[in-house]
């Protein structure tokens, strides 16, 4: 299969991609990873006009921690090295969960995390993860920047906010107080295959109060779901039975499963039912410890 | 189909040294990889199934990293260093992943074989004691319609103990 023609670009600095982009309207692509923007242009789902590869930008791999606690990840920060880095293993628990879980090693090779947000696949990982997180996303344009919140960012399937003359540039987790735990759960038909369900909680706690609660669901609506209600449910409690109980029935009516190759509709519903009680038990456990 | 003469509207001179040779030439934007290198390079070794980024058959490596050859542009190589099937060992020799292939049956249709190799070769330089899980995990982005799996895992471990022992008899010629 072979992508329509298009125009290719490779800008050494982010200010050429910028231009590039400011000048092209919605008919500019930004290829970072490619790994599901290639497959759709392979397929015509995706035709664009004009091609801008950053692969070629220095400085962009990184995810580090800013002097608030707090990470920032670049836009070539790729699946693989978030999947190795010790820096999520000692203090990101919901994102080292998620990292090995993305496609396959050979996609994690190459994806990016910040791609796979502009992506907005419902069914794509990242995105539950930095909901559950209230992480942002940085856009950047030849006239400026701003800050998009992650539960504004995606808005509806395979759709971003950002105008076609932004580039997003960076994702931000915000800083946790307190002690964190969570976990990302994903059922999956096998490797590599698109989540039948997946669920990310974050969590923290002072003293076995829960003080944040962040639960956001994967494949179960026509984009991922941030599990308001059931979040709120936790936010004060100890995670008692009870109140486990009670933020698994919220996050599964928070769901909105069609029925599907994967699976009927009651049946996802029941899995992240399943999926939030699990999790949440786990850092029960976590923070009892 | 020769693609450094073929005409077309917008073309990249890009160099890519694959299997240790820099190879010129002028190609489209939209070339995949693994059309640069079997069409272009007549290196067919690297084989395209799904066409789809699911199946892993063409993995290259990329810079010694493995990476799904349909599912990125010739132009992203340029400058790069690329590894096929072709380049694991010399034309007359077999590198240690193809010898366990064949001591261990580690093929049947052999159309997945190629990426196979690859993806175990990376794992190989960054982890050449792999336990059974990490070879099962390193793989799981290459799928064997033939479902060969358990000697394909036998393979890379037979590949993985023949490196260790040469690794460390070249270490104790050397001192």
């Amino acid at each position: 299969m072979y992508p329509a023609r298009f125009r290719y670009e490779a800008p050494r600095t982010l200010e050429e991609a910028l231009e590039l982009l400011a000048g092209h309207g919605d008919g500019a692509k930004v290829l970072a990873g490619g790994q599901s923007l290639v497959p759709m242009m392979k397929l015509r789902f995706a035709a664009p006009e004009l091609l801008v590869d950053i692969n070629g930008i220095a400085g962009l791999d990184y995810h580090v921690a800013g002097p608030d606690g707090g990470l920032r990840i670049g836009p070539l920060c790729r699946h693989y090295q978030l999947e190795r880095s010790e820096l999520l293993a000692r203090s990101h628990p919901t994102m080292a969960a998620a990292a090995p879980l993305i496609a396959d090693p050979i996609v994690r090779n190459r994806g990016t995390l910040v791609g796979s947000l502009c992506h907005a696949d419902p069914q794509g990982d990242w995105a539950s993860v930095m909901l559950a997180l209230d992480a942002e996303v940085v856009a950047a344009s030849a006239t400026g920047r701003r800050t998009i919140p992650m539960a504004e960012f995606v808005v509806g399937t395979f759709q971003n906010a950002l105008l076609p003359s932004e580039l997003a540039i960076e994702a931000r987790v915000p800083a946790a107080a307190g002690s964190v735990s969570g976990s990302y759960l994903k059922l999956e038909r096998r490797v590599g295959d698109f989540a039948t369900v997946g669920v990310a909680v974050a969590l923290e706690t002072t003293d076995g109060k829960v003080t944040r609660a962040g639960i956001a669901l994967t494949g179960v609506g026509p984009h991922n779901i941030k599990a308001t209600a059931a979040e709120q449910a936790l936010a004060g409690r100890a995670l008692d039975a009870a109140a486990i109980e009670r933020a698994a029935a919220l996050a599964a009516e928070a769901a909105k499963p069609r029925t599907d190759h994967r699976g009927s509709a009651e049946y996802k519903r029941h899995v992240v039912h399943t999926f939030v009680t699990r999790a949440l038990a786990r850092a029960e456990r976590k923070v009892a410890a | 189909m020769d693609l450094t003469t073929a005409p077309t509207r917008d073309e990249r001179r890009i160099t890519v040294t694959v299997n240790g040779e820099p190879h010129a030439a002028e190609v489209e934007p939209r070339l995949l990889l693994a059309h640069f290198l079997r069409a272009g390079l007549g290196l067919t070794g690297t084989h395209i199934g799904c066409d789809t980024t699911n199946c892993g058959a063409c993995t290259v490596l990329l810079d010694g990293r493995a990476v799904k050859s349909c599912t990125m542009f010739a132009v992203q190589a340029d400058g790069r260093r690329v590894t096929t099937v072709e380049g694991m060992a010399a034309a007359s020799e077999l590198h240690p992943l193809q010898e366990g292939f064949r001591e261990e049956h580690g093929l049947q249709c052999g159309f997945c074989t190629p990426g196979m190799m690859l993806s175990a070769m990376a794992l190989l330089a960054e982890n050449p004691d792999p336990t059974e899980e990490d070879v099962r995990w390193a793989l799981s982005g290459n799928l064997c319609r033939c479902t060969g799996y358990q000697n394909i895992v036998k393979s890379v471990l037979w590949a993985a103990e023949k490196m260790r022992r040469q690794n460390a008899m070249s270490a104790g010629g050397a001192q």
